[in-house]
């Protein structure tokens, strides 16, 4: 006999004595022999529930039991399994695209390199300008102060992304890079796994240190993972590096959004960087950074530390630092990486991602109701032998965590599945490798077994409410009546439904909102062409031009390619607006304006060729656009556009007035319309262009304003720039249109994401509807049935049904509506001239859900008008 | 027959532990014993429902407070369960008596202020 069954039948003689004693005793006291049993059984109470709580104060015990209910909660779910693989699936759904998103926030926002130890002591650290929102760069001079004076930090990490061309025998690539300090790896604590990082002093010195370290999947494809890569030199931006380490699998750099395929030191910055050497230059703002605190330092410690920094500096040095000062960022607000442009999109879908959870939630909630109807019996009979209500509770929670828990696993796995699939969103641009991956770790897994958990006390315990309710003799007395908890439970049911359409409805409005204001970022001009204007680079700097042999490059090329049929026009600029790369700034004076003390006036620029107007279909209100002429040795002007007009001049037409840029004086030639410059979203911004001739930069873009294909044009313009200079690489040719689609694609993200999310939503919530109408239309047979007989037509008895679900609709809708009006403002982010109740949205969500629901009823109703009367009175 | 029970006190939280240790002082009982030993001595005052008195035995076992064996019964030709008290449950009754013994008085100081010197 095992220990278990000794235990067993030990309690059961225990308690059989007791009884056979207690007998006696009342015998004794006088009751008949008849009676004794009776009266003894009357005060020995429930043998199996006295059992049952016995049992409870084993050692052990709590493991048997729960392997006992589990066993027997497979074997239930075992024996249904349509129903079983419908609950499953809904929570995969649920919990899967849970755990999708926190593993997509984990990896985006909170933990977004991977390689990278204590992720939690990072912070981004930028400039501020006062009395502008926003940030700015920080200077080299300023970052080396910041370090020195500050003691709260561990290191401070200069990195600026920068795109160059990478030639490797006679191939010319684009790679990404960034210009670091030389403590990069060491802050970071990434180890090279060939050779080593950059040695302290690397980082000084102008040009000192030609070396670079590469990225492991640049040696492993450009150098064909060649072990003795340490101490060979590659050719960047025209100079040689020697490749001194190569960095480990799994390391992209610190730049959420892309992947770095190479390190080069602050010292190399004048050969990465256009416009000179700036590590002597307190006003030139070029690194973004990031610093590591100190272990138990708070972030509010270190921001009052490093603010009275920058205001010491700003005392110092009022020439380039007036009104300047100095902001940590937490790594998931990181302004100047994909941080920015992902972080409102996941939150919105992470939102999203909790009302298909709950939708999911309710669906199962009402699946287990249907069955806990078909289980009535035995729940009965386990109520009637003995079985204590918290272990009924016990069955229901663990048959509910089987489900869930299974469902949990295959979420994991999709989830897992979509750890790349936000990627899909930011197509590769030209060379660059977009890197957007999520993290599945420790903190994501925990946080979705939470969800699982809670998920599980959500539906689980539905049935148990109704459970609760079971009234013993009335269920024994007739187990066909089905009586039990009757009419409660459709109350339940239809309130889940009601539950399931509301959320429904709030996704659907959503996802129209956003709908809306992509279309309208996407249609409405953005103040320059976007059919017929193409845009391209060449980049001359990256290939180690001279600015005087540049200049020459880039006039006879424009002159080659206007000259090619189908070319209007063409203009090289320094800054593409809605590309990657951000515009010059700079400080301005204009006579006549004060600026309020303690600002300085800063505006952004672009460097533009002859003819970029006209290219790029900028309408000028006054004045002229520039042209050959304006060349170095003629007197420097410039093109302001309407709002600096507004801000500076108070409306006053400003040409022919001057205006100081950087200390220099330039005249006013022209004014130009608004457009958009660096977001889609923006407002309209104060912006002026100089002439690329008097500010040359010899990274340009290349506009040209063609009927032809941007294919054809590729074509044609890679044998220009060959005959001319075989060496060079070529950049993708792209239409503006491209440009402003894909300066939208994180609102393409979350209209995507949330249109999938929706209408599986809807799907969901029109499942539950057809359930819940099916079953009603099963139990009220009979009343049809006298209906019908007592002359009701078909179409009645369809109507009578239709009008039942379609007003359950119409109140969760009320409700989603209702709340939709107060969610949809927290997406202001995202929403873009859209109004948080456009009456557009809502009309469209209403009237799709109204749909889904009459699909969702019309066979029950259908199935209803069918009913034979006569059978169905016979029935029973 | 319910009249006979119409003085019986509920039983304090933690007090039929008490009682049960106090009731095996006297040697080892079966549990029907225990149970008798109880509403004799509180004179008909401490009914001790089946449905805690097991429990609460399997748990004072566990505990180690008692201890349990099938032994001939004296007065009966056939073996029960008895249970005893262990070396530790005379330490746990001890202490439980002490404590309980600051309560009663505790209590009857609220009771009759008066009394107090």
């Amino acid at each position: 006999m095992s220990q278990r069954e000794k235990r067993e039948s030990d309690l059961e003689r225990e308690l059989r004595d007791h009884l056979e004693l207690e007998e006696e005793r009342q015998r004794d006291a006088g009751v008949s022999e008849q009676d004794a049993p009776y009266a003894a059984r009357q005060d020995f109470g429930n043998l199996t529930r006295i059992k049952e709580a016995t049992r409870d104060m084993w050692a052990g015990q709590f493991f048997e039991r729960l392997g006992q209910d589990v066993r027997f909660g497979f074997r239930m779910l075992w024996r249904s399994p349509g129903f079983s693989l419908l609950a499953i699936l809904c929570l995969t759904l649920g919990i899967g695209a849970n755990a999708a998103v926190f593993s997509w926030i984990e990896g985006i926002l909170f933990r977004p390199f991977p390689a990278v130890a204590h992720q939690e002591n990072l912070f981004a650290l930028t400039g501020t300008t006062r009395s502008e929102p926003g940030r700015d760069d920080v200077s080299w001079p300023d970052f080396n102060d910041l370090r020195k004076n500050s003691t709260l930090f561990d290191s401070f990490i200069a990195d600026k992304i920068m795109g160059t061309t990478l030639s490797i025998g006679g191939r010319a690539e684009r790679a990404t890079g960034s210009i670091v300090s030389a403590n990069y790896f060491d802050a970071l604590r990434v180890h090279p796994i060939l050779g080593r990082g950059f040695a302290p002093g690397e980082d000084s010195g102008r040009n000192a240190h030609p070396v670079t370290v590469i990225s492991y999947q640049a040696w492993k494809e450009r150098f064909q993972g060649d072990p003795g890569i340490i101490g060979k030199t590659q050719r960047l931006n025209g100079v040689q590096h020697t490749i001194i380490g190569v960095a480990p699998e799994g390391f992209y750099g610190t730049f959420v959004g892309w992947a770095m395929q190479f390190w080069v030191p602050a010292s190399m910055e004048e050969t990465f960087e256009s416009g000179g050497y700036k590590l002597e230059d307190r006003g030139a703002r070029w690194i973004e950074g990031f610093v590591r605190l100190k272990p138990g330092v708070t972030a509010e410690q270190a921001q009052q530390e490093i603010s009275a920094v920058a205001k010491r500096l700003e005392a110092d040095y009022p020439a380039t630092n007036r009104g300047r000062g100095i902001k940590l960022w937490p790594l998931s607000e990181t302004p100047f990486n994909g941080a920015h442009t992902l972080g409102p999109t996941l939150r919105i879908i992470l939102a999203v991602a909790v009302f298909v959870l709950l939708i999911s939630c309710a669906n199962v909630g009402n699946l287990l109701l249907v069955r806990s109807f078909a289980r009535r019996h035995e729940m009965t009979v386990r109520v009637a032998v003995g079985a204590g209500r918290p272990r009924l509770l016990r069955q229901l929670l663990t048959e509910g965590l089987i489900l869930s828990g299974i469902a949990a696993i295959s979420g994991l796995v999709v989830a897992n599945w979509c750890r790349n699939a936000l990627v899909l969103f930011f197509p590769l641009r030209g060379g660059l490798r977009v890197y957007l991956t999520a993290q599945m770790d420790g903190r994501v897994l925990a946080l979705s077994a939470g969800v699982c958990l809670i998920a599980t006390l959500l539906f689980a315990l539905v049935p148990a409410i109704h459970t609760s309710k079971i009234d013993l003799a009335a269920a024994l007395r007739s187990e066909m009546s089905g009586v039990v908890g009757g009419h409660g439970k459709s109350t339940i049911r239809s309130s889940l439904v009601l539950i399931q359409v509301a959320l429904s409805f709030v996704l659907l409005v959503a996802a129209g909102l956003l709908l809306r204001s992509l279309q309208g970022m996407q249609s409405e001009s953005p103040g320059f062409s976007t059919q017929g204007v193409l845009t391209t680079a060449v980049d001359l700097f990256g290939a180690g031009y001279e600015p005087q042999r540049a200049k020459n490059f880039q006039d006879e090329l424009v002159d080659r390619v206007k000259s090619l049929p189908g070319v209007e026009s063409a203009a090289f600029a320094r800054f593409t607006p809605l590309s990657l790369r951000s515009p010059s700034s700079a400080p301005i004076g204009v006579d006549g304006y004060v600026p309020p003390p303690d600002e300085q006036p800063t505006v952004e620029y672009n460097e533009v060729g002859p003819g970029y107007f006209e290219t790029m279909g900028i309408p000028l209100v006054s004045g002229r656009e520039f042209t050959r002429d304006d060349v170095e040795t003629s007197p420097l002007v410039a093109v302001v556009n309407e709002m600096m007009v507004a801000k500076y001049w108070h409306g006053k037409d400003p040409v022919g007035e001057r205006l100081q840029v950087k200390g220099r004086w330039m005249q006013v030639v022209g004014v130009a319309r608004v457009s958009k410059y660096l977001s889609t979203r923006e407002l309209p911004t104060p912006f002026f262009y100089v002439p690329l001739r008097q500010n040359f930069s010899s990274q340009s873009s290349l506009n040209i304003r063609t009927s032809l294909s941007p294919e054809t044009m590729a074509q044609e313009l890679a044998r220009e720039v060959h005959a001319m200079d075989a060496g060079l690489a070529m950049y993708e040719v792209i239409t503006m249109q491209e440009a402003v689609n894909r300066a939208t694609s994180a609102q393409q993200a979350a209209v995507t994401l949330l249109g999938i999310f929706g209408g599986l939503a809807v799907l969901l919530a029109a499942i539950g509807l057809y359930g819940v109408m099916s079953y009603s239309v099963s139990q009220s047979k009979r009343e049809l049935g006298l209906r019908m007989a007592l002359g009701a037509g078909t179409s009645d008895v369809m109507r009578r049904v239709l009008s039942r679900g379609l007003t359950l609709t119409a109140v969760g809708i009320a409700v989603g509506a209702a709340a939709a009006l107060g969610l949809t403002r927290l997406m202001g982010d995202l929403l873009y001239k859209v109004k948080p109740r456009d009456p557009l949205a809502f009309g469209s969500a209403f009237v799709l859900m109204m749909i889904a629901s009459l699909a969702a009823c019309f066979l029950p109703a259908w199935r209803a008008a069918r009913t034979d009367p006569m059978r169905a009175l016979r029935e029973d | 027959m319910k009249e006979a029970y119409k003085d019986r006190i509920e039983l304090l939280q933690g007090t039929l532990d008490l009682m049960i240790l106090q009731a095996l002082r006297g040697g080892p009982l079966h549990g029907f014993g225990i149970s008798n030993v109880i509403r004799i001595r509180s004179r008909d005052a401490f009914q001790v429902p089946t449905g805690s008195l097991y429990p609460a035995l399997h748990r004072l076992e566990r505990r180690r407070w008692i201890a349990s064996s099938w032994e001939m019964a004296k007065d009966r030709n056939r073996e029960f369960k008895f249970y005893r008290l262990t070396p530790a449950g005379k330490k746990q009754l001890a202490a439980e008596e002490s404590k309980w013994r600051q309560l009663a008085d505790a209590i009857a100081r609220m009771m009759h202020p008066a009394e107090e010197v």
